[in-house]
């Protein structure tokens, strides 16, 4: 089992913010925009460092939608975040006309993702929001695991040209991925080599993914470990490649069935390589106030769960 | 320049402009009624206002056209149904060949139902049709312009049913308390929508009250006048730049030009039949032949 080295313990949107920083920076045409959230999602160091490039729309998130579309066809990099519940969800028509079928180049920033969001609740933790966008034409969606992966993915998303949705969360998370480690858009990370089953992971899961893994060679069973923080375009390449070696595979998400990651890879597993696949995710469920590790539990995100669902696959091939 | 001779040159202008618009509205019925699909009542109501705006008003470099508009002046439809007389003002302004308003909405066109950026039709910047939302896209363009010290203006149009949309009412206060003062929006205010007039549906209240407690400065003007369409547009130009964006409340009637179109909401989006088409160009002097 690859040993990760676990640097510190810090929230992903963070990572966010961070990344905008250095892309400000790198490029003088990125600018924010945000809807009185600021801080929350971690924009305040970039609006600090470049007042003129930051746009507060107030609380009007479809408004602010519509004015990064303008700001991108005029030539500039825009960033515009929110809760990811509205910033995709609250916005879709926007999103799907003024973005994606524009082909403007806007990043949607969506912060605060998943059930991991706690205690706010199901208002706020949106489980659905890789599927609206990954079924939006031209859209890229992004799904980083920790703070160093998405501060990188964030830099990617500013030098790519075109829509992109970049999804991170508010829980304080393990920091496993080097710093250095590079960043391709459409590229799977196989974290760790196995030969029984592929842990096909986005977000917050691929910690936990790496922690199955470590509890299945305690068994005897070698978990190979993709981190798959493209969901669109989807790395068909690594998922059949890892597939075909392990024969059977999970998918491990903080996010519904529906529109998954794992529904994507189950597409692709169809049409080319059918075999055993088990899905660690939300099961057509709203979630609940909670503090993360609580409802990671109870929704059954954790390690365990994604141990059980691998020994599951394993006996279906 | 003798005052006269001046006041001459734009009297010929205007008139080239009643001549340009006369087409524009043929075109307009010839293109529905061609595919027997579009939107011809507010198409015809604002024909002199996109001429007025296409031939007069704005300033851009037709050889040059570029998504960005940097260095020109730039224009959102917002109410993208109105296709119909936008694809003919820049067909007949020259940003490409009028033989193509014949492919209006057929498969395979450049002019979509709605206005697409996917073929890169020159003229057109952003897709529009679902309601509401090209204010917000001008406001991006006008704080760009802002940003890169070009001193253009944006322009934008929507329908007064329009301004239902709650996104309307986000972006006329943002651009109010940001000061979006390179801006002019003209609302098409012909008091009539799909399902009847606008008062019925659902009121409009006192417009020009609502843009000026939302710190917009307000014009009105007489939208099928191009005398006063052309007076109403210079107006709103010397009114930008001061700190408040500058509303038009431009007041036309659906179907203008064509009197059994003329305020009747059912033309919103019915194609005329080959007789009523007959009857409607038999009003409408071809001026600048047909495409």
């Amino acid at each position: 089992m690859k040993e990760y080295k676990v640097t510190g313990n810090k929230d992903t949107r963070s990572g966010f913010g961070a990344g905008l920083l250095e892309a400000g920076r790198r490029n003088k045409d990125v600018v924010a925009l945000c809807a009185d959230l600021t801080g929350s999602v971690k924009m305040d160091s970039f609006a600090q460092e470049f007042p003129e490039r930051m746009v507060q729309c107030g609380i009007a998130e479809a408004d602010m939608i519509g004015i990064a579309a303008g700001l991108a066809l005029s030539g500039k990099v825009a960033f515009a975040g929110s809760f990811a519940a509205f910033s995709t969800g609250r916005v879709y028509d926007q999103i799907r006309q003024a973005v994606a079928y524009s082909n403007t180049n806007v990043k949607i920033a969506g912060s605060h993702a998943g059930i991991t969001l706690g205690e706010d609740g199901a208002t706020h933790q949106i489980l659905e929001d890789l599927g609206l966008m990954k079924m939006l034409p031209n859209m890229v969606v992004l799904n980083p695991c920790d703070y160093n992966q998405t501060k990188a993915a964030t830099i990617a998303a500013a030098e790519y040209n075109g829509p992109v949705y970049i999804r991170f969360g508010r829980p304080k998370v393990p920091v496993f991925i080097p710093e250095d480690m590079p960043f391709e858009i459409g590229k799977a990370i196989v974290l760790n080599e196995g030969s029984d089953v592929s842990l096909m992971a986005t977000g917050h899961l691929v910690w936990e993914a790496l922690q199955a893994a470590e509890m299945l060679e305690k068994e005897g069973i070698k978990a190979e470990v993709l981190d798959i923080h493209t969901i669109k375009p989807l790395d068909s390449e690594a998922i059949l490649r890892s597939a075909k070696k392990t024969g059977c595979v999970v998918s491990c998400e903080e996010h519904q069935y529906n529109g998954g990651l794992g529904e994507s890879i189950a597409q692709l597993l169809v049409r080319n390589n059918p075999m055993p696949m088990e899905f660690v995710g939300i099961d057509d469920k709203f979630g609940e106030s909670g503090k993360p590790e609580e409802l990671m539990v109870k929704y059954g995100l954790k390690a365990v769960n994604i141990a059980e669902a691998a020994k599951k696959a394993i006996s279906r091939k | 320049m003798q005052p006269e001779k001046q006041r001459k040159e734009t009297m010929a202008d205007v008139k080239q402009m009643q001549d340009i618009a006369t087409q524009v509205r043929r075109d307009i019925i010839r293109m529905v009624n061609g595919c027997q699909s579009g939107h011809p009542g507010g198409s015809l109501g604002c024909a002199d206002f996109m001429t007025a705006l296409y031939f007069d008003a704005m300033e851009f470099d037709i050889d040059n056209f570029t998504r960005s508009g940097a260095g020109e002046d730039m224009f959102f439809l917002s109410n993208g149904h109105i296709s119909p007389v936008w694809y003919s003002v820049l067909a007949r302004r020259g940003y490409f060949p009028v033989s193509e308003l014949g492919t209006f909405r057929r498969l395979g066109t450049r002019l979509q139902g709605h206005p697409s950026i996917h073929d890169s039709l020159p003229g057109v910047r952003q897709a529009s049709g679902s309601l509401g939302q090209g204010l917000s896209v001008a406001i991006g363009a006008a704080l760009a312009k802002k940003m890169n010290n070009d001193e253009k203006l944006v322009y934008t149009l929507h329908g007064d049913g329009e301004l239902q949309e709650g996104q309307i009412w986000e972006a006329v206060m943002f651009a109010g308390a940001n000061h979006v003062d390179n801006l002019i929006s003209t609302i098409d205010v012909n008091n009539l929508q799909i399902d009847g007039s606008t008062n019925e549906v659902c009121s409009l209240g006192d417009l020009r009250a609502k843009f000026e407690a939302f710190m917009w400065e307000v014009v009105e003007m007489e939208g099928n006048d191009m005398n006063a369409v052309v007076e109403g547009l210079k107006l709103a130009k010397q009114k930008t730049k001061q700190g408040k964006p500058v509303v038009i409340l431009m007041h036309t009637q659906m179907g203008y030009g064509v009197d059994f179109m003329q305020n009747k909401n059912k033309w919103h989006g019915t194609p005329p039949s080959d007789e009523q088409a007959s009857q409607a160009l038999s009003q409408l002097k071809e001026t600048l032949g047909d495409y």
